[in-house]
């Protein structure tokens, strides 16, 4: 397909803008640019048909189901769509928060921040959260920031290190170290949870916390985590709970009652909005009773004539300049409202079973990553199918041929072969039988015909591409 | 034939009668401060609020996500024609975080920790750097000296809109080693002087003003370009083009090993979700833009903003030099006082500068968009006299 800048001909426009009805001013040369920029010269309708295009060339999960493990790939419902759209939420200018003579134009959203950052906060057992962190790993680095700021408070010196386990997302240990921290890695147990001996042994006075996932990425709840809370704690760590995995557990138990000190959560997996291609998403942080005079400020507090502005005594400062992806926590909000604490149960419940559904179907064919049930999601090793020669990339390409978007794959980096199946909650039996019968084919064909298998994708729009190439040969920009 | 130019053509406020004014009020706003209410076209909505697009995630399988690897594609090259670049990722977070990354990465390139951060910069911008490196070895001072220092970022128009040529700071950066950091304003580089040109190392920018609603502060996107010898160190997701096993064109993400799903606490950066649905309404947006409409959209800026700035005699200009579409006055009386007087009328007076402890409290930070008419400026300054001088 061609790219916009090759459809351009000199010329040819889509804004033609009013006639200026001011007198048209000039900047000295010397500030100017030489050249106009040398953006495509298109009509509209040839922009919407190019876009339109491309979308065609993708698949998203209003297309199909899109069982990529870890990122919580639910439906988005349309009305969060229509509430983030309107012109209260959408028109608010920021700076409307920087000078308090603008707060009486801001109260609606103020208490829109108010009362999400509340009721994530109860929803996780937290004390209160902040809305400022853009993205998940915004979040996790919010979180190792505020454990700095904790201990540097309390004068613990020397306390330097992060223990993250061998199962844990990339973005831990790069947060970790973003925040100044040393990471050290623990690994895992053979049942798929932390090893508590190995953990034992790298805790010492220079860990500052330990950051969990839970459920763990291997779909397993960390049965352990009581214990781990109790070890941390008695040395002066805190605890960090990955907010990526929540899904699995809302209603059922809550990260604050556990254990943890700080978390971060995902709006754009547990709570629906949508992935956008790889954002924006929103990762607000919780925290608890330790860390609560540290949260970014300002922050939106409640007063007798209305919402204001506060900044917590000991605060970290502003991760955002203002407070985060505030449309994407607007989406949360109505989602959160939708729902209210009942249909959030149920939520996790139907998370849980479609999981363990699809488990069940498949362990005849495809070896599980670890004994016993699972949660979210359901982690498999097509170690068997790859010793015939059929990787679990080519199973991945396979399920593309037939109309599925891949699981994740090759992570966690802990199990070989690795596919990473999560279903979500917003997936039908039928959905799931027909995903599984596509799963159990693939599964026979690796036997009787692995060509047809490791020769796929054979249906979308373009093969397997070149990756070395792409990295060797780099052409990032058309110029 | 004649047919009337309605209120509806681009560009201009839309005032679509008097019920939808009564639903929201509609204020003539006049607040910048990095982030400004431009006009979008509707194109940009209807686009990408495909849920082919919107309802995708990260292009991990690229075969089915060509839609989403293009798009990057064109969104680098888009961001590479307009600040005359080399590379471009695919994205970081806003403007704000943005400089911190350029930080960040200036103390990778250069192995030095110290960054010099000059006057012209978003006060906001600073606070966030600081944040973000309060438990790092990366010491931050204020000025324009290089000497022994992994970057000094500079902004062009600086804070309060002044626009400089900052190719000599550039030049000063590298005779002593260290990077130029240069954050930009997409719009006004229709017609300013780019960051490549000025030899900047590292270009970022706040890319609200290039298709994205102001939102009270997200999402939004943060723009950041380099130079050839440097993309190896640049965070965050990079697209590349290459071909399929039937030889046909296609994009791919490269470059991963920066990155922290495979480099773990080694990577470039900790960054995961980044904002690629507002790079792609960047990328609509420049589109329809095109070459002239960019152009014309920032001389119409800047020559809306010199009206209004000739017709605000009353107040001392804080500028020292030209302005793009945003300048500083000093108000007989108190910024704060001026604008509770007109907020009654339905008018956002701007930003008094004091809030963010950058000025006198009488100071006030007035920016002017394409979409202000000269109606609306003329009424503007007549309101801002009538209070400021009663």
């Amino acid at each position: 397909m061609q790219l916009i800048y090759e459809k351009s001909e000199p010329g040819r426009r889509a804004i033609r803008w009013d006639v200026l009805d001011v007198p048209e001013a000039k900047l000295p040369e010397a500030l100017c640019r030489s050249e106009a920029a040398a953006l495509p010269e298109v009509a509209e309708i040839d922009v919407v048909r190019h876009f339109t295009h491309l979308s065609q060339r993708n698949v998203g999960i209003d297309d199909t189901f899109y069982p990529l493990g870890s990122c919580t790939m639910k439906y988005n419902p349309k009305i969060a769509e229509v509430t983030a759209a309107m012109p209260g939420m959408a028109q608010l200018h920021p700076h409307l928060s920087t000078a308090p003579v603008y707060q009486s134009a801001v109260q609606g959203a103020y208490e829109m921040i108010f009362a999400l950052e509340r009721d994530l906060a109860e929803i996780a057992g937290m004390k209160a959260a902040s809305l400022q962190p853009i993205a998940g790993a915004h979040g996790e680095l919010a979180g190792t920031l505020l454990m700095a700021a904790y201990h540097r408070d309390r004068g613990n010196t020397g306390k330097d290190t992060i223990i993250v386990p061998d199962s844990a997302h990339g973005t831990n240990p790069a947060s970790a170290v973003m925040a100044g921290f040393k990471v050290v890695e623990v690994a895992s147990d053979e049942d798929g949870t932390i090893h508590l001996d190995q953990f034992r042994a790298v805790m010492n006075d220079k860990v500052a916390g330990i950051m969990l996932t839970c459920p763990n990425t291997h779909g397993l709840f960390e049965k352990k985590v009581a214990e781990i809370a109790k070890i941390a704690h008695e040395s002066g760590a805190l605890l960090y709970y990955d907010g990526a995995n929540l899904n699995a557990i809302l209603g059922e138990c809550r990260p604050g009652d556990l254990g943890f000190d700080v978390m971060h959560y995902n709006l754009h997996k547990t709570f629906a909005t949508p992935h956008g291609m790889g954002g924006p998403g929103c990762g607000p942080v919780g925290v608890g009773e330790r860390l609560l005079p540290y949260l970014p400020g300002p922050r939106v507090v409640q007063k007798d004539d209305g919402y204001a502005l506060e900044t917590p005594e000991k605060s970290i400062g502003r991760m955002a300049s203002f407070f985060g992806n505030f449309l994407i926590a607007v989406r949360a909000y109505a989602y959160l409202r939708h729902y209210g604490d009942e249909g959030l149960r149920d939520i996790s419940k139907m998370a849980v079973l479609n999981a363990n559904y699809i488990w069940a179907r498949l362990k005849p064919y495809y070896r599980p990553a670890f004994e016993g049930r699972f949660m979210h999601e359901a982690v498999f090793s097509a170690v068997p199918q790859a010793e015939k020669g059929v990787k679990a990339m080519d199973i991945a390409k396979a399920l593309l041929d037939r109309g599925y978007h891949a699981p994740t794959v090759y992570f966690p980096l802990t199990v070989k072969e690795c596919l990473m199946i999560e279903p979500t909650e917003t997936e039908s039996k039928e959905t799931l039988d027909a995903f599984c019968d596509a799963m159990i084919e693939i599964a026979q064909l690796a036997e009787s015909n692995p060509e047809a298998i490791t020769s796929a994708p054979k249906t979308t729009p373009v093969s397997r591409l070149d990756e070395v190439k792409a990295a060797r040969d780099l052409d990032c920009a058309y110029l | 034939m004649e047919v009337a130019r309605g209120p509806f053509r681009n560009g201009r406020r839309k005032r679509c009668g008097a019920a939808c004014e009564q639903e929201h009020p509609g204020e003539l706003s006049f607040l910048g401060g990095g982030y400004y209410d431009h006009y979008v076209p509707a194109a940009v909505d209807a686009l990408t609020g495909r849920s082919e697009f919107y309802t995708a995630y990260t292009p991990y399988q690229p075969e089915c996500s060509q839609g989403t690897l293009q798009s990057i594609y064109e969104y680098q090259s888009a961001i590479c024609r307009l600040t005359e670049m080399e590379y471009a990722n695919a994205s970081l977070y806003d403007g704000g975080t943005a400089v911190f990354e350029a930080a960040a990465m200036a103390v990778r390139v250069t192995g030095r920790s110290k960054v010099v951060v000059h006057p012209s910069m978003n006060p906001r911008h600073v606070e966030l750097l600081h944040t973000h490196c309060a438990n790092l070895p990366i010491e931050i001072v204020e000025g324009e000296d290089p000497t022994d220092a992994a970057c000094v970022i500079a902004q062009n128009p600086d804070f309060i809109g002044t626009v400089r040529d900052l190719t000599a700071l550039g030049d000063a950066c590298h005779a002593a080693g260290a990077l130029f950091v240069m954050t930009f304003y997409p719009v006004s580089l229709g017609i300013l002087k780019t960051p490549g040109a000025m030899g900047a190392d590292i270009a970022i920018a706040e890319g609200q003003s290039i298709g994205m609603p102001l939102g009270f502060g997200g999402p939004y996107l943060g723009i950041l370009a380099t130079r050839k010898k440097y993309v190896r160190k640049m965070p965050g997701r990079i697209a590349g083009a290459t071909v399929d096993g039937e030889g046909r064109r296609g994009f791919v993400l490269t470059l991963q090993a920066r990155e922290q799903h495979i480099r773990r606490s080694k990577a470039m950066s900790n960054i995961c979700s980044n904002q690629a649905l507002c790079a792609l309404r960047a990328l609509v947006h420049l589109s329809l833009l095109g070459k002239e409409g960019l152009r014309e959209q920032a001389v119409i800026c800047h020559s809306k903003a010199e009206y209004l700035k000739g017709q605000l005699g009353f107040a001392e200009l804080l500028n020292d030099g030209p302005t793009f579409n945003e300048f500083a006055i000093r108000l007989p009386k108190s910024a704060d006082d001026v604008i509770a007087a007109l907020q009654p009328q339905g008018i956002h007076a701007g930003l008094p500068l004091s809030s963010l402890s950058t000025g006198d409290p009488m100071d006030l930070l007035i920016a002017v968009t394409e979409k202000h008419t000269r109606e609306d400026l003329d009424r503007f300054a007549k309101a801002l006299e009538e209070a400021a001088c009663s």
